[in-house]
């Protein structure tokens, strides 16, 4: 298999395969699920057995159907907010980037004031005051997390926009949308596509890390992150319930990174050797 | 400025005939990806160099002649890897040593001299210590002994006083004046083989003679064994002892410098030398009383409100003309272009248009002004979208000025691909998958596509192989012909100029010192700095460096006067 004509390696191909199990978990939730997403069906924090295979969790619902369920929440939640941050930071870092002046001097310094403060923290402000709804929850990680691809966009942006093919597109007389669209995208997508998948992962941790404040994901919907809070005091018990969505989490991360990996090594070049 | 080299160790000494380094049967193999086929880039070649000479490595890029440097310092590019034959240095194999092994010889040995100076020293150091960096590290001398070693060879390359040169940072000197530390920190450890890979290209011709006489000297003095690599003829002639010719990686053929200048064997060979030598000739008709496209009066334009770049210039381009605007790299010649493009506005002056003022700014400019001027960049590579097909980037000024689409889109995409010698199907490809050549071609053919008036021509050539530029000119002068554009064409290289320019305009310092039609220009009486230019173009004649040098002291003193 080749993507932008290079070949998987086989770490790729292990991080595609956990990632396509994963989407096709949730994608195929209600079809696969052998119980409800909140059904009570047994004793709490029943061990796994033949009936359910990975137990039950703090309210006697089958943990197995609510991983499968809770893939469908974090991992789409996840996803509109990552392609929402990018769309934010890329056009306003290229804009930054291809423009310059005052308006790159506004845009960078917004966006430092906004780094300088913990991400964390200034989400809980604006939960706690907004509410926690899913809109809420979505728009607040993406501007948090358009902050970091801003930078790294103008970043590379600014390299691409004194090349002569820009210069050739502002003599032609194209307007900004083209330049930023048809000039300069093209030829940054590469490290882009590699920052999408590390912040993808980014931002599901952190509405991992939020829910399980409390802040995320509204019960009785299922999510990794509220999955290991709600079952957190089985580890009292000796139980092993919030190991399990907490390895669904991991699993999903290093699936993620591998491919990230592979398409970070492709775009760097090896260095010469003796003869 | 340099001192010329006195005529007795002006004169070829003959080489002492003793061996230091054999090549036989060279062959090295490249890969662009691991799973793409090896391609042979270097196939099969021998060559012999002895102790005191100078053997030069001529050829296009892609002969393999830098590959060949590098092979004989026993490293090889990322990607390539030696498959066959011996590297002989001092009768050792360099392929049967290990990799500590081969590291010891570099730098201490073997010594490299690339074409970037300014790549090729770190920014955050000063220039003693990366000098002295050699010696010390292979614990030939202490700092101390490195560094009275470096002031001697800073003497010996004239470099201006030499006792606190190497105090400065890179950026501190000049281009030239780098190349030439470059050299002193190649000759550091008194290598027995100097590899000279173009050291002179990038520099401007008259710095190219002192940095040439330099390093001829340098190499004399120390009686050491030189790999030329250089894909000017010219150049070569004045250095080499031997020339050897290489195509796709194999030897067309070798002998001593005079017998491939005056008596070439093979016809390769034959047509770089005539090439070189080039032929007088108009590009177009010439169109003395044709209505002026451009007007340029009293223009003057600066970065920043600094020292003006361009000052006080006048300059009419024709219907069916091609003016040359010559002149060193700082002259101001490229800012001119940007001044006429809108880019950069100017601040005095004014430009017309066929007989209309343009704005100053390009934002002020309609679309239709922006569609009959056009410009071509010097660098192919960066001046094409590499994601863009080049059915898109030809299409584009179709699709903005013209309003074409769907398949009188297409049609006339293919008419402009056949007008610069390319089959229609070239539209599918990507830049990457073009040479260099015909990635100008591509830049050409999205000038033509805008159906221009004016074409400003930034060095089209400087960036090719000389037979690659000829094919370029060629199709330039017959477009020309043709659909009577106007050419101003901005160049540093004479030779082109001789051939194409109905006008020449001579630039210094950012202002016109000679402007007039080309014979009258190039014909005395010259203006001194027109002939300090002139007689900086090193010409097919090894003793002509000598010559040159001999009289340049005056030229260039009567040039920074006038």
């Amino acid at each position: 298999m080749r993507l932008f004509g290079h070949r998987f390696s086989i770490a790729a191909l292990i991080g595609l395969a956990i990632i396509a199990i994963n989407l096709l978990g949730a994608v195929l939730a209600p079809v696969i699920a052998p119980y409800g997403e909140s059904t009570p069906v047994g004793d709490v924090w029943a061990p796994p057995s033949a009936e359910y295979w990975l137990g039950l969790d703090n309210l006697g619902r089958d943990m197995f159907s609510r991983l499968l369920y809770g893939a469908r929440t974090t991992i789409s939640i996840a996803l509109v907010i990552t392609c929402l941050s990018f769309a934010i930071g890329i056009a306003m870092g290229f804009s930054a980037a291809v423009v310059g002046g005052w308006i790159d001097t506004m845009l960078s310094r917004l966006v430092d004031t906004l780094m300088a403060i913990p991400t964390l923290i200034l989400a809980l402000i604006v939960l706690s005051v907004l509410g926690t709804s899913i809109p809420v929850l979505v728009g607040t990680i993406a501007v948090l997390d358009s902050t970091r691809v801003f930078r790294l966009s103008r970043a590379v942006g600014l390299n691409i926009a004194v090349m002569d093919y820009v210069e050739v597109a502002r003599l032609r007389g194209e307007g900004l949308r083209w330049i930023v669209w048809r000039e300069v995208l093209p030829n940054a997508l590469p490290p882009l596509i590699a920052e999408f998948g590390l912040r993808f992962c980014f931002a599901f941790l952190f509405i991992a890390s939020l829910s399980f404040l409390g802040l995320g994901i509204q019960p009785p919907y299922a999510d990794w992150g509220g999955m290991v809070r709600d079952n957190a005091q089985a580890i009292n018990f000796g139980g092993m319930a919030p190991m399990i969505p907490a390895i669904a989490i991991g699993q999903l991360t290093i699936g993620v990174n591998l491919l990230v990996d592979w398409f970070l090594s492709i775009h760097s070049r090896a260095h010469g050797e003796g003869a | 400025m340099s001192a010329p080299a006195s005529p007795t160790d002006g004169a070829r000494n003959p080489p002492t005939k003793t061996e230091i380094l054999r090549i036989e049967g060279l062959r090295i193999e490249a890969r662009t990806d691991e799973d793409s086929p090896a391609k042979l880039i270097v196939d099969g070649v021998d060559l012999v160099l002895h102790r005191g000479e100078v053997l030069g490595l001529i050829g296009e890029s892609g002969a393999g002649k830098s590959t060949i440097g590098l092979a004989a310092l026993g490293y090889t590019r990322p990607g390539c890897t030696i498959v066959g034959g011996k590297i002989l240095f001092d009768g050792v194999d360099l392929r049967s040593l290990t990799p500590e092994q081969r590291r010891q010889r570099r730098g201490r040995r073997v010594a490299y001299i690339a074409q970037s100076a300014a790549a090729s020293f770190n920014p955050a150091k000063r220039i003693y210590n990366q000098i002295c960096e050699g010696p010390v590290r292979h614990g030939l001398m202490s700092y101390e002994q490195a560094k009275a070693e470096a002031i001697q060879l800073f003497r010996e390359l004239d470099l201006p006083s030499p006792e606190t040169f190497g105090e400065r940072y890179p950026h501190q000197v000049s281009g030239g004046q780098l190349q030439r530390a470059m050299a002193a920190m190649a000759m550091s450890c008194h290598p027995d083989i100097l590899v000279l890979d173009e050291p002179t290209t990038a520099l401007d011709v008259t710095t190219q003679i002192e940095v040439l006489a330099s390093i001829r000297k340098l190499i004399r003095v120390h009686h050491a064994a030189g790999l030329y690599i250089s894909h000017d003829l010219a150049v070569v002639a004045q250095v080499a002892n031997r020339i050897m010719v290489l195509r796709h990686g194999k030897m067309v053929e070798e002998g001593e410098a005079d017998q491939i200048l005056h008596r070439p064997r093979m016809d390769y060979t034959r047509a770089l030398v005539s090439n070189r030598e080039g032929k007088a000739g108009h590009m177009g008709a010439t169109a003395g009383g044709a209505a002026p496209v451009l007007e340029i009066s009293q223009v003057t334009a600066s970065y920043a409100k600094l020292a003006k770049v361009v000052n006080d210039i006048n300059l009419t381009v024709r219907k069916g003309e091609t003016v040359a605007v010559v002149g060193e790299s700082g002259s101001g010649k490229s800012t001119l272009a940007r001044v006429i493009t809108g880019l950069l506005p100017r601040e005095a002056g004014d430009i017309r248009f066929q007989g209309i003022s343009l704005p100053p700014a390009l934002a002020q400019r309609s679309r239709d002004l922006l569609r009959r001027i056009q410009m071509i960049y010097q660098m192919p590579d960066v001046a094409l979208n590499p994601r863009q097909k080049v059915g898109e980037i030809i299409g584009r000024p179709l699709a903005f000025y013209l309003g074409l689409s769907g398949k009188r889109m297409r049609e006339r995409i293919a008419e402009l691909l056949r007008d610069i010698d390319l089959s229609p199907d070239f539209a599918d490809r990507y830049p990457g998958q073009l040479s260099g050549g015909q990635k100008q071609r591509i830049c050409i053919a999205r000038a033509l596509a805008a159906e221009p008036d004016l074409i400003i021509c930034d060095e089209v050539t400087s960036a090719l192989d000389p037979l690659v530029a000829e094919g370029i000119l060629d199709l330039l002068g017959r477009l020309q012909r043709s659909h009577g554009y106007a050419y101003l064409f901005i160049t540093h290289d004479l030779g082109t100029v001789r051939r194409i320019a109905d006008r020449v305009a001579v630039m210094l310092k950012g202002r016109l010192v000679a402007e007039g039609p080309r014979e009258q220009v190039f014909a005395p009486p010259y203006h001194p700095y027109t002939k300090l230019l002139l007689s900086s173009v090193p010409e097919m004649d090894t003793h002509w460096l000598d010559g040159v040098l001999a009289d340049r002291a005056q030229i260039r003193a009567a040039a920074e006067l006038a």
